[in-house]
């Protein structure tokens, strides 16, 4: 295998210009991860100066057989951890070959968004918790988990050591090494409560690029965990029963938050966010109602509400925050299959253009 | 295994101007690759400056035992990615001492053709799609597939990532450097429709290159399978069923069809393949009536078809190049086992000389 490993792992910077990008989409789902490589004639930082290429979107439930191209814009650029050298990856969106968004394609509504001066003026910072669980191959049942069994209950695991309690951090550690040298702002991670459950955090990062990062993170996971021979999964209620479910929460702040008497702008923000929580409920995951029951450090899926350092609230805002009066808030509802581009793209849309 | 692996990766730049040339060549069936090394004085770059050689044709289905020589004539030269420093790999065709091309010699023809004075001064490119399935080694089930049972449906695979999703990627990832070492004008890869299945592009190759850069990839493919313990095959439809089949898309452009006004040149000639469609289809590959059935992105074998994006048909022409009025065409009929010598010569011989 070390003779396999020797060919992946190529320094190809002696013997050619030559890059390898590896364009990387959303298919059909929303939430399937696609991807497919390219070799490019040199290096390029800019993505708008790299081609836009196509793909075969009646293979991804995105076209039809007759009229099957969809067309992938580049948008984002990250270093490949796999690949190394200068090779890379690159975070695409999907359009209809005459130019148009297609139906699944929430990055460019968010970017409009993003882009609505008064947006922009405010510089929206988000961080966000992403908690997805690992998976045994063939049994579908999670890793470190006894087939046909339980672990003890909830209370050793949450970052916790040993092996009897963390399962799968090699997986983990290798994803933040692999985000930090493609580029991604990613901020930390820890095992989480239920086990076999665990947690990176992205972040801060401005506006649309939070979207790009979040899913190429996820990317990168993805890539590691098959490797590794595990399955990822974002499912927002892996196992029923006294078992914590994953969140997607989403810390976030303007800059009128983030100066001083921000407090203020704060509670504005929240009060606007209680008076759409059904319409925020409706985009912040599939499944949801199964992991917000009020129980497990979530708030109940129908109620919205708020509070300092309250984890049973919808919305939750730091001691610091209250202490200093200004800062930032935490938007527990979205669930870990949640599209950032489209929460944070809400939440944006809501706090800061919507008029009650 | 280090030791015996520190060797292979040895440098013996310091200590020898001797090189080792592996010479290449297909067999009996015409599409069993084989190949033997010598020590050569010193490095060597032009396939004109190296020796014939020889072989045991009567091993390879290609000589009578009681006259047994078969001549290896050096045609390209490319360097070895598995030996690196200055080894090269070579790939030949075969001869009878006399100087004869044996039966099985389908490249002596192809370059006849490439070297018709109307094919030449049109430059034909060729862009050469291979598909390819990795079988587990005992049981010559796919990669990845539960032995006795099948995975789940199609959809998910194409493109795909995740342990669940996605089966041999390290073989595919190697590949792709290797043949970018070697010199390989490798454009891309990606994970097809059925799982463990996957696709390389060569190209754009001009003439007589196409079928040996493909021959080569090939070559590089099945050594870096028989490193990982992996077995390859190009059968055309290697499960029945509701699974897809593999083949070996063919693009194609000239000269004209490059320039302005090209799509009409496009439209003249695929009117001519049209015209050859039972001669085309009887030397696209063995076994293509078991893919080509109308269903799973191909079209029925006995009807000609053509369509702008349309997988369907048996010619697909781009969006692209409806829109800018020149470009190239995509010939979908050849299956994976194809010999791309034959194919590319066919269709230049096809749609330049032929007159109808």
């Amino acid at each position: 295998m070390s003779l396999l490993n020797d060919l992946v792992n190529l320094n190809l910077c002696d013997v050619t210009e030559k890059v390898i990008a590896e364009y990387i989409w959303i298919g059909g789902s929303g939430m399937d991860m696609r991807s497919k490589a390219r070799t490019l004639p040199g290096p390029e930082s800019n993505p708008s100066k790299l081609p836009k290429w196509n793909y075969d979107g009646s293979s991804t439930e995105q076209a039809t057989g007759d009229n099957s191209e969809v067309i992938i814009y580049p948008q984002a650029i990250f270093r490949d951890p796999f690949r190394r050298g200068r090779n890379m990856l690159v975070m695409c969106d999907t359009y209809t070959p005459t130019g148009d968004p297609i139906p699944t394609n929430k990055r460019f509504i968010a970017d409009k968004i993003f882009s609505h001066p008064d947006v922009v003026a405010e510089e929206p910072w988000y961080g966000i918790e992403q908690e997805y669980t690992l998976f045994q191959k063939d049994t579908k049942w999670p890793l470190g988990w006894p087939v046909g069994g339980f672990p003890a209950p909830q209370g050793p695991y949450y970052c916790g050591v040993g092996s009897d309690k963390a399962f799968g951090r090699d997986i983990v550690d290798a994803h933040y090494k692999a985000c930090l040298f493609a580029g991604i702002n990613i901020s930390g991670i820890n095992g989480e409560v239920m086990p076999g459950q665990w947690e990176f955090q992205v972040g801060p990062v401005t506006g649309i690029s939070s979207g790009d990062q979040v899913w190429m993170a996820r990317y990168i996971l993805e890539r590691i965990t098959e490797i590794a021979g595990a399955v990822l999964s974002f499912d927002p209620k892996p196992v029923l029963g006294d078992w914590n479910g994953a969140g997607a929460h989403t810390n976030y702040s303007t800059k009128s938050m983030r100066n001083d008497g921000g407090i203020e702008v704060i509670n504005e923000a929240i009060e606007k966010l209680s008076k759409r929580h059904k319409e925020h409920i409706a985009a912040y995951g599939k499944g949801n109602e199964r992991r917000l029951t009020g129980l497990h450090e979530t708030a109940d899926i129908n109620t919205f509400s708020w509070g300092v350092a309250n984890r049973g609230a919808s919305v939750r805002v730091g001691r610091d925050t209250e202490k200093e009066g200004k800062g930032y808030f935490e938007d527990r509802r979205p669930s870990s299959n949640m599209d950032p581009y489209v929460v944070t793209s809400m939440i944006a849309e809501t706090t800061i253009l919507w008029k009650p | 295994m280090s030791l015996i692996n520190s060797f292979i990766k040895f440098d013996l730049n310091e200590t020898t101007r001797k090189s080792i040339a592996e010479y290449l060549w297909i067999g009996g069936s015409g599409k069993d690759l084989r190949s033997k090394a010598r020590t050569l004085p010193e490095p060597v770059t032009d396939p004109a400056k190296l020796p014939l050689w020889n072989f045991d044709g009567s091993s390879t289905d290609q000589a009578p035992g009681d006259d047994s020589e078969v001549i290896l004539r050096p045609q390209a030269v490319f360097r070895d990615p598995f030996r690196g420093g200055s080894n090269i790999l070579v790939m030949c065709d075969t001869y009878t001492p006399a100087g004869d091309p044996i039966p099985t010699n389908k490249r002596f023809n192809a370059d006849k053709i490439f070297n018709h004075p109307d094919v030449a001064a049109e430059e034909p490119w060729f862009g050469i799609e291979q598909e390819y399935t990795l079988l587990q080694k005992d049981t010559r089930w796919p990669l990845g597939w539960p032995v006795g049972g099948f995975p789940g449906p199609q959809g998910p695979y194409y493109c795909g990532v995740g342990a669940d999703k996605s089966f041999g990627r390290d073989i595919v990832d190697a590949h792709y450097k290797a043949c970018l070492y070697a010199g390989i004008n490798i454009s891309g890869i990606n994970g097809e429709v059925m799982p463990a299945q996957w696709e390389f592009q060569v190209g754009p190759a001009t003439g007589i290159s196409a079928g040996d850069q493909l021959w080569v990839a090939r070559y590089i493919l099945e050594r870096i399978t028989e490193i990982a313990g992996v077995v390859l095959s190009f059968d055309p439809k290697p499960i029945p069923g509701d699974w897809n089949g593999a083949g070996a898309h063919t693009n194609y452009s000239t000269k004209s069809m490059r320039n302005d006004g090209g799509i009409n040149v496009i439209r003249k000639a695929i009117e001519k393949l049209g015209l050859r469609h039972k001669q085309h289809i009887a030397a696209y590959g063995e076994g293509n009536d078991r893919r080509l059935t109308g269903r799973h992105e191909t079209a029925d074998i006995n009807s000609f078809s053509w369509g702008v994006a349309n997988r369907g048909a048996s010619i697909r022409v781009g969006r692209d190049t409806e829109k800018a009025g020149k470009g190239y065409f995509e010939d979908r009929r050849p299956a994976s086992n194809m010999d791309p010598y034959v194919v590319t010569s066919m269709i230049a011989e096809t749609t330049i000389l032929w007159k109808p």
